[in-house]
């Protein structure tokens, strides 16, 4: 297995989108905490950044690469080898070259610049997503032949996570506004990774006191050593879930 | 060596394979012959386990491929459009499945590649390859590793004569080494002096796996062509 991990992330990082992700990473989070004289404001901006373009970089650049792999694929199941291994080393290649990208681009400059309890909940909460949207990515290029359509679902996925979802918790919070659904939020947020990461890192820092009372209740909850953990098995559990249902799929894939 | 029993296989509405059983045994040089779409390459894609059948069961050497992936070890394949990663040199390629497919018994053989001068060609990336360059890459790839079954689908599709001239004098030597090798191939004048059963199949079912002699005797035809020809029209 260590064999093909091998090539797979010699094979990633020779690509220059992953080098040139990488250089935007390093550059925004640079140029961010430079700007801002307070470099927890830089942590701040530096924030949307990330819970935008990792995501959507991981997604597409994994589906990408699973489709444009698929002569690799093939010449590797007609060798002998278990489909699983060779499954896994792809996942595996992928999310290491891309959390490596996540980490020099912009763990790093966090480390340098704001190695503070929420810079480093910041950088883990962005290696967690890193991994669980190559993870979605695999998943997503398995279920579907057609590179087109793939690549496309992947996108609408991220639309999902990043936008769609906000609006429709919105919507629903709107409509329901006269019954308690605070702690109903708090099981919500579990269902999209993006918000969980955001509602981790914001609370770790102060901000947290403007988003009200249910910022009050995500504080009690998220707050707590408990809340923490429990979080980040969701955020586990989005990496694992997709991963092994796209396992499934592809041990049993006609090539 | 390869046993397959009631395989059948679906893609969609289309019956690629409809109850096939057909019996392999060593030391044959069997020919899968069929019209364009009869199935022959998604049959032997269920014995690679590239495809997995939707009824009935394979065995190798006596045991069921279904989830098994060691006995890959003793097949060499090599495919009808050979796809390698784009941006690999062949030498890296080459490197690679040495790499993945390393063992202590196993001694290499380069013969083919010293054979079709790819020698020369290492340092170039296999997107620049031309069809025929490709097809070489694979049928050294299939025999490097000196499996016991050669499964080769249309080998000399692509090969200018002097390389296919190379191929068959290599299957003739790896035949009389006792290997199963099962070759699917259109031009069957090719194969008249490599052969020694036949299969022949039409829209997904097996239509007969009969010994050469015998179907020169059944069809009164010496060459294979004929042969072919005299039971298609039947």
């Amino acid at each position: 297995m260590i064999k093909i991990i091998k090539y797979v992330i010699a094979d990633i990082l020779r690509n220059k989108i992953v080098i040139a992700y990488t250089a935007f990473l390093l550059l925004m989070s640079l140029s961010v905490f430079n700007l801002e004289d307070n470099s927890s404001k830089g942590l701040l901006s530096l924030l949307n950044i990330i819970l935008l373009i990792v995501p959507l970089v991981s997604i597409v650049f994994s589906t990408i690469y699973i489709y444009n792999s698929s002569e690799f694929i093939e010449l590797l199941v007609s060798q002998p080898l278990k489909r699983k291994t060779i499954w896994l080393s792809l996942f595996s290649g992928l999310a290491a070259s891309l959390s490596l990208s996540f980490f020099i681009g912009a763990g790093i400059p966090i480390l340098l610049y704001q190695a503070s309890p929420t810079g480093i909940m910041m950088l883990i909460t962005g290696l967690f997503l890193s991994v669980i949207f190559v993870s979605i990515a695999i998943l997503a290029s398995v279920t579907t032949r057609d590179k087109a359509k793939g690549i496309g679902k992947v996108i609408l996925l991220w639309l999902y996570f990043s936008i769609l979802f906000d609006g429709l918790v919105l919507f629903l919070l709107f409509q329901f506004a006269d019954y308690p659904l605070e702690k109903a939020m708090v099981a919500v947020s579990a269902f999209n990774p993006i918000d969980l990461s955001r509602i981790l890192i914001l609370l770790q820092m102060d901000v947290s006191a403007l988003m009200g009372y249910t910022g009050a209740i995500f504080r009690n909850f998220f707050g707590t050593q408990a809340g923490v953990i429990l979080a980040i098995c969701v955020l586990l559990l989005w990496m694992i879930a997709p991963l092994w249902l796209s396992l499934r799929r592809f041990t049993t894939k006609d090539l | 060596m390869i046993i397959t029993s009631n395989v059948s296989k679906k893609f969609g509405k289309l019956k690629a394979l409809d109850n096939v059983s057909v019996k392999c045994d060593k030391g044959e040089c069997i020919a899968l012959i069929g019209p364009n779409g009869s199935g022959k390459t998604t049959l032997v894609k269920t014995i690679l386990g590239m495809v997995v059948p939707d009824s009935g069961f394979i065995t190798f050497n006596g045991k069921n491929i279904l989830h098994d992936w060691e006995y890959r070890k003793d097949i060499g394949y090599m495919p009808q459009i050979g796809r390698y990663p784009d941006n690999m040199t062949i030498g890296q390629v080459l490197d690679m499945m040495r790499d993945i497919r390393h063992s202590k018994n196993i001694t290499p053989d380069d013969e083919l590649i010293e054979a079709f001068g790819l020698n020369t060609l290492m340092q170039k990336r296999m997107s620049t390859l031309s069809g025929g360059t490709r097809q070489k890459v694979s049928a050294s790839l299939a025999f490097l590793f000196n499996p016991s079954v050669l499964i080769l689908d249309e080998p000399t599709a692509g090969l200018d004569p002097l390389a296919s001239g190379i191929l068959k004098e290599k299957i003739i030597a790896e035949k009389e080494k006792g290997k199963l090798i099962l070759i699917t191939s259109h031009v069957l004048s090719e194969l008249d002096d490599l052969i020694t059963q036949v299969i022949y199949m039409q829209e997904g079912k097996l239509r007969f796996h009969k010994n050469i002699e015998a179907l020169r005797a059944d069809t009164g035809q010496t060459q294979l062509t004929r042969a072919i020809a005299s039971i298609m029209t039947n």
